[in-house]
């Protein structure tokens, strides 16, 4: 009840007596309209207004010269039957299964052994999260020269064991992993450290009575370890879902999606139709199109949250 | 896998365990190694040496210096500053204001709004850079600071943030400041940011990290190189100087991009860890 009062309070900066029920919902509410109001507006216009605004461009027919021509489906048309559309879809998939489940078990496997706080334990963990704080464009900085045929870091030290030279990001069939495998080096520390902090949230009283009724390291792993941790697990997966298709700096930077589109995905589609090809129609339906594969995302990640939320209150 | 033995008698895992880790580690850190290593070493134009992570003869300054003359990195230093730090001025009043009244006010559709709210935290900025580009250009803010940092003075991430903030701020405080005969205005100032300030702080490290870190929209909103940020521009430099083969150039420039949160992080390491923590799992 002391709550109600001082909801009112607040909101009129002088004591007064708790209203009735009804009366305080509403007396609040301009209030909460003033402080919302600036959040709402810029939410309104970047982030609602554009989604309005990519349907009805993806639904527009426009003329050669950008000339309003009626609606429809074209612009979906045009995108469904584009292969270079088709590639991109399908490589955000593979990128992303390519990228989540690793990046999920080294996190893991790293919070696991680095789990006790010693001093040698805390300067790997650092080692490990340092790449979380590149920007990804200098991620792909780095990338370009370790990746690079012959001369660069991962080849040199390779043809030291004896190794051909391999061309990592030219070669249509290896540029995907090439890729790839910069994400993991990129986000499996920052994974690391919610698998950590999920870790510790792991009563040690249960780890103890397993001790005592004999089971080794490992069983408790798979017993205790990893079933309690995973609410964690669904909220990593979550955040590197929604990476895997915000994140394409270190495409743009390093392969522009190619060779022969065998690295293009969503983003870097959509930033291809509107940037270099000045197509907005296409690139409008290509991101209603990753929209709608966010918003599915976001309807997961949503009871994610709210489980996280009532297991905090 | 966390060692069962006491601390007297490591065991021959345990051994094994640290050989690996170590092994790892040391993989994991030799691009960053490299980056240091080349950024300060003479390389031959053009040889294939540039790969060894030993130091060869004395340091040199010489690719810092050429990277500095090459771009314009004052100038990018500066509009990323005027980026980050306007992006967090406008998002720290925003994101305090809505966290507020989503933590202690009753309202009708309050839940709604919620939701509404959150829809931001998936619809993230970099997948509607089409139709936001186009408002921007309405705006006439193409190729203008402003430009790049309007669609972020909203933060439904900083909102939750808050609100979960403030709740863990007991009521007792603010009725007893109220009963005091404090104004709105004292309530705010001297009860509820100090009380807040751990949430404002681990918002603000995310934030700026973020923002410094950004590509993909400052690319799509600027055109001149007199607005670029440090990102944009250490992209148009190593797809020069790539062609190139000049590393020495692309390890110095990429450390003037990434250096200050490095350092950053390496001063208040314990803070970031914990602010990378509290606003991801929070």
């Amino acid at each position: 009840m002391s709550d109600a009062v001082f909801r009112d309070n607040l909101a009129l900066a002088q004591p007064v007596a708790p209203p009735a029920a009804r009366k305080k919902r509403d007396s609040s509410a301009p209030t909460a309209a003033l402080l919302l109001a600036p959040s709402l507006l810029f939410l309104a216009l970047f982030t609602y207004a554009p989604i309005l605004q990519a349907l009805t461009q993806a639904f527009t027919i426009e003329k050669f010269g950008g000339k309003f021509a009626g609606y429809g489906f074209g612009n979906f048309q045009r995108l469904f039957f584009d292969a270079a559309f088709q590639k991109a879809f399908a490589n955000t998939f593979l990128y992303g299964i390519g990228t989540v489940a690793p990046s999920l078990v080294i996190a893991v496997i790293l919070a696991a052994a680095l789990q006790e706080s010693t001093r040698f334990n805390n300067l790997l963990r650092t080692i490990f999260f340092f790449p979380t704080l590149l920007p990804l464009v200098a991620a792909a900085a780095l990338g370009s020269f370790v990746l690079m045929p012959g001369a660069g870091l991962l080849d040199y030290y390779l043809a030291q064991l004896g190794a051909a030279q391999t061309n990592w990001l030219g070669d249509p069939d290896i540029a995907l992993y090439s890729i790839i495998g910069l994400t993991i080096w990129k986000n499996a520390g920052y994974y690391m450290l919610f698998a950590l902090a999920g870790l510790q949230g792991i009563p040690s009283d249960i780890h103890e009575a397993a001790k005592l009724d004999g089971a080794g390291p490992i069983t408790r792993f798979f017993r205790i370890t990893l079933p309690l941790l995973m609410p964690t697990l669904a909220v990593i997966v979550v955040i590197a879902l929604i990476n895997v298709v915000t994140q394409v700096d270190h495409v743009i930077v390093l392969t522009g999606g190619g060779p022969s589109d065998s690295t293009n995905v969503l983003l870097n589609y959509i930033f291809q139709a509107a940037h270099e090809q000045h197509d907005i129609g296409r690139g409008a339906a290509a991101t209603i199109v990753s929209v709608a594969l966010l918003l599915a995302l976001s309807f997961v990640s949503l009871k994610t949250l709210e489980r996280g939320m009532h297991y905090e209150s | 896998m966390q060692t069962t033995n006491a601390p007297s008698r490591p065991s021959a895992a345990r051994l094994i365990t640290i050989a690996v880790l170590s092994c790892v580690a040391l993989v994991w850190s030799t691009p960053l190694l490299w980056m240091l290593v080349a950024s300060v070493k003479a390389i031959p134009y053009g040889s294939l040496s540039a790969a060894s992570l030993l130091p060869d003869g004395p340091p040199t300054s010489e690719h810092f210096v050429d990277a500095w003359i090459q771009g314009s990195f004052a100038r990018w230093y500066l509009n990323t500053l005027i980026v980050t730090l306007g992006i967090l001025v406008v998002q720290l009043v925003t994101i305090a204001l809505a966290g507020y009244a989503f933590a202690r006010m009753e309202f009708r559709g309050k839940s709604l709004l919620f939701h509404l709210f959150l829809l931001q935290l998936t619809l993230a900025a970099p997948i509607l850079i089409v139709p936001n580009t186009m408002t921007i250009v309405k705006l006439g803010l193409y190729d203008t600071l402003a430009g790049v940092m309007a669609p972020y003075f909203a933060s439904a991430f900083g909102v939750f943030l808050m609100r979960q903030t403030f709740k863990t701020i007991p009521r007792d405080f603010e009725e007893a400041a109220i009963i005091d005969g404090a104004s709105l205005w004292q309530l705010i100032r001297l009860v509820l940011v100090p009380l807040a300030r751990p949430g404002l702080v681990a918002f603000s490290i995310v934030s700026v990290t973020a923002h410094w870190n950004e590509f993909l929209w400052p690319l799509m909103v600027t055109d001149t190189p007199d607005n670029m940020v440090l990102t944009v521009g250490l992209a148009s430099f190593v797809r020069s100087a790539q062609h190139a083969a000049d590393w020495g150039l692309i390890a110095a420039s990429t450390l003037l991009v990434a250096g200050p949160l490095l350092i950053a992080f390496a001063l208040f390491q314990r803070q970031f860890v914990n602010s990378f923590l509290f606003t991801g799992v929070k």
